[in-house]
């Protein structure tokens, strides 16, 4: 019989054994959605993949753009865990198995949607009947198997004396399948010395092999890209670029993963503010390195001009991919804004002046104005006023454009004071930010490219009702999955949690010497002398 | 062995479309309804199309001081082909005749040798083919079919990739007659349909191999080019340019 603290059980295990009628409502809910995805899917296997809105020479569209989206939020989870583990960080304890769960599922769900874009699904398994290894796509089948085999391995091993607290603590009126899965799953765990020295060893070694796996599936996923010769996609830095940015996202994915379940289970002790700061430094680096990125993979088409490519980057400029370009930009600088401006305010001193609210509302109401100025169409009415014809302007333009973005600084500012005050909802507001950014950025990505190529007229792609209600059952199936796993199994390590409350005691201990004050306080050395 | 490869002259070409039209017969190349079309679904194994003129250099004012350039685009056959390099279940593949073959019973429709290749010559099957009323029955009854290989003008599937296979069937259908007379392939018993018809006879069609072929004395031509050379996939379609 294992023993378990009584708030533990309270806050992780009971939960396990009651259903409230909210989670029956959403699971519905989120039932109703896959069902209409399932129905899609099945009219697009009857009348084929003409009821998508691709076409040649966009013969990749949003399918693949949700494949890369997912497997890259995948990396939440295992690898953050990992390399959390490795290092041993120990504000990792609480956020663990939501990590590791995201990326079980997101794979799950990535890889279904490879099953979505095939135009012959009924012949899936002729990938390993034929597979040529030459092929990008079976580098991609092998390592994004590894990984899938290797993060439920690594989501159950730390699960397993979780599972026995669980079989040990079960209330007596707890449904008898529930127990025997229990017991079942948690392999005769007994907690003796010698389990305890395989299972550190299994975990450690686990973590260790699925760093490199986990770097080895997004890197892979970019060589799909990065190995045809298509303008755009034909770059050496690809690799780096698409880990980052499955990192980052993965990193936003886990920030709405642990804040649904602190919410939910009222976690508020378990997960802190502790995780919120440090996942969120975390995420600003994550953030700064893809900043780099991006803009050392545009600055070369930019620089070097060559016809093919640059029509490309044109396009996403100030073309028609200019809305989904700059949204993305935008997503990610408001994201780093929402992270990093609440931590220096006080350090300088003017910026706090700016912060009022007043000066929010009129920076808001300035910002939405001369957008509206920028983008509206010429208004022939208002011709004799000149109003939209300064704007047509080049220089009245730009002097427009940093208007505006000096009145978003002002909201910005004027913003900051209340996100410094609620840590946890700004994380959630930049980690949605992040999430719908990375999701353009790989739409950015795959869209533009396809639909500038060499040898066909450019073209136009707007994704179809079928491919809307295939990505909506796609999240919905995600959550399913999410919300019943956590329904079944704690969403915080127990024994992890156990065993950083003893390391925290010993830490307790550990007394450090008083430093000795110095004799003479350093200012006053040198005025003292004169 | 033999290495098969085209040549196209752009100062006889008229633009007829002559070639496409001989080549969705000969192919089985079903026709789209126009809303599909519109969308770039159309499949033209032997596609005709404008390609821009630079107004800067060359004069393209109102009828008649029209100037129009078109390219015919078939297949490539690389010799370095792009696509089937990436193709994961080898349905697509170069034979030791330098033929770039599409299998439709292996395809799985994952599209990776449309999207890599940079010719844009290879077509996906969106809809089921149809055609209306008795052209189905008239449909080219030729095909290469075996285990698990389905290729030639065989009707495709939905959901698989196509593409010019350089009239392959003719050529097997020209071995087996060389074989019955009990003599060699000769280089002029295979040709395909679009080269067979072209009207301006512009088309011309041999082996690479065979140094007194008509396509290698025409690849010796100053006016000699190939589409996208700086990409590197050295294509065996090679055009003459306009003099």
């Amino acid at each position: 019989m294992l023993k378990v603290d009584s708030t533990d059980k309270a806050k992780l295990i009971d939960p396990l054994f009651r259903t409230s009628p909210l989670f029956r409502a959403s699971v519905l809910a989120l039932l109703v959605v896959i069902g209409w995805g399932v129905f899609m899917y099945a009219r697009q296997i009857i009348l084929g993949l003409g009821e998508t809105g691709m076409d040649r020479p966009t013969y990749w569209g949003v399918y693949m753009v949700n494949f890369i989206f997912f497997i890259g939020i995948s990396h939440a989870g295992t690898l953050i865990s990992a390399i959390l583990r490795v290092t041993g960080a120990e504000w990792r304890r609480p956020i663990t198995r939501v990590a590791e769960a995201i990326t079980v599922f997101a794979l799950v769900v990535g890889t279904l949607q490879i099953i979505i874009d095939m135009g012959r699904p009924d012949r899936l398994w002729f990938v390993l009947r034929y597979g040529r290894l030459q092929s990008p796509i079976l580098w991609d089948v092998v390592s994004v198997t590894l990984y899938f085999l290797g993060s439920v391995t690594y989501l159950y091993l730390p699960l397993i004396p979780d599972l026995a607290i669980v079989r040990d603590n079960a209330p007596i009126t707890a449904p008898s399948w529930q127990k025997r899965l229990y017991s079942f799953l948690a392999l005769g765990w007994r907690g003796n010395r010698e389990q305890w020295r395989r299972l550190e060893k299994a975990i450690a070694a686990m973590a260790v092999f699925i760093i490199p796996v986990a770097v080895s599936v997004h890197t892979i996923i970019s060589w799909i890209l990065a190995t045809t010769v298509q303008p755009g996609w034909h770059s050496s830095i690809f690799g780096p670029y698409f880990v980052v940015g499955a990192i980052f996202s993965g990193i936003g994915a886990l920030f709405l993963a642990m804040t649904a379940v602190r919410r939910a289970l009222g976690l508020e002790e378990y997960i802190t503010l502790r995780q919120y700061r440090n996942l969120g430094l975390l995420f600003i680096v994550m953030n700064f390195i893809w900043f780099y990125f991006t803009y050392a993979e545009n600055l070369g088409i930019a620089a070097a001009q060559q016809i093919e490519e640059f029509v490309v980057l044109a396009s996403k400029l100030w073309g028609s991919f200019a809305a989904t370009f700059w949204a993305m930009i935008i997503a990610m600088v408001a994201a780093l804004w929402i992270l990093v401006v609440p931590k220096v305010l006080g350090a300088v001193s003017w910026s706090r002046r700016l912060a009022r609210p007043e000066i929010t509302v009129a920076s808001a109401a300035g910002a939405v104005a001369t957008f509206l100025l920028l983008v509206s169409p010429p208004i022939s009415w208002l011709e004799p006023l000149y109003a939209t014809a300064a704007l047509s302007d080049p220089v009245s333009r730009t002097v427009a454009w940093a208007l505006l973005i000096v009145f978003a600084m002002g909201v910005g500012l004027g913003t900051a004071p209340w996100l410094k005050e609620h840590p946890v909802a700004s994380s959630v507001f930049a980690a949605i930010l992040v999430v719908i950014g990375m999701w353009l950025e790989r739409w950015n990505i795959i869209v533009p490219t396809m639909t500038h190529p060499r040898l066909i007229a450019f073209s136009s792609y707007l994704p179809t009702m079928t491919e809307f209600s295939l990505t909506a059952a796609s999240i919905a199936l995600f959550l399913l999955l999410f919300l019943l796993f956590f329904k079944l199994f704690p969403a915080v390590s127990l024994w992890e949690i156990a065993e950083g409350r003893l390391v925290e005691e010993a830490h307790s201990k550990v007394s450090v010497p008083e430093p000795e004050p110095s004799q003479e306080k350093r200012g006053l050395r040198w005025v003292q002398r004169e | 062995m033999a290495r098969w490869a085209m040549v196209i002259d752009l100062d006889k070409c008229v633009a007829c479309q002559g070639c496409s039209i001989a080549c969705r017969f000969e192919n089985n190349t079903p026709a789209v309804k126009p809303s599909e079309a519109l969308k770039g679904r159309a499949i033209r194994w032997n596609d005709v199309f404008p390609i821009p003129i630079n107004p800067e250099e060359e004069e393209s004012e109102e009828y008649p001081n029209v100037k129009t350039r078109y390219l015919t685009r078939p297949c490539m056959h690389c010799a370095n082909p792009p696509c089937i390099k990436v193709c994961p279940v080898r349905a697509t593949y170069k034979d030791e005749e330098g033929l770039v073959r599409q299998n439709y019973d292996r395809c799985i429709g994952c599209r990776f040798c449309t999207v890599a290749c940079p010719y844009g010559v290879r077509y996906f099957n969106w809809h089921k083919p149809e055609w209306d009323g008795e052209l189905a029955e008239a449909n080219n009854p030729d095909r290469l079919e075996g285990q698990g290989v389905l290729e030639g003008p065989a009707v495709r599937p939905l959901g698989v990739v196509e593409k010019c296979t350089f009239c392959i069937h003719r050529l097997h259908k020209a071995r087996a007659r060389a074989e019955a007379e009990g003599r060699e392939l000769r280089s002029e018993d295979y040709i395909p349909a679009c080269v067979e018809t072209c009207t301006g006879k512009a088309r011309f069609f041999g082996d690479l191999d065979d140094p007194e072929s008509i396509v290698s004395q025409f690849e010796q031509s100053p006016r000699a080019f190939r589409l996208l050379e700086d990409v590197g996939t050295h294509p065996k379609v090679i055009y003459l340019r306009e003099g």
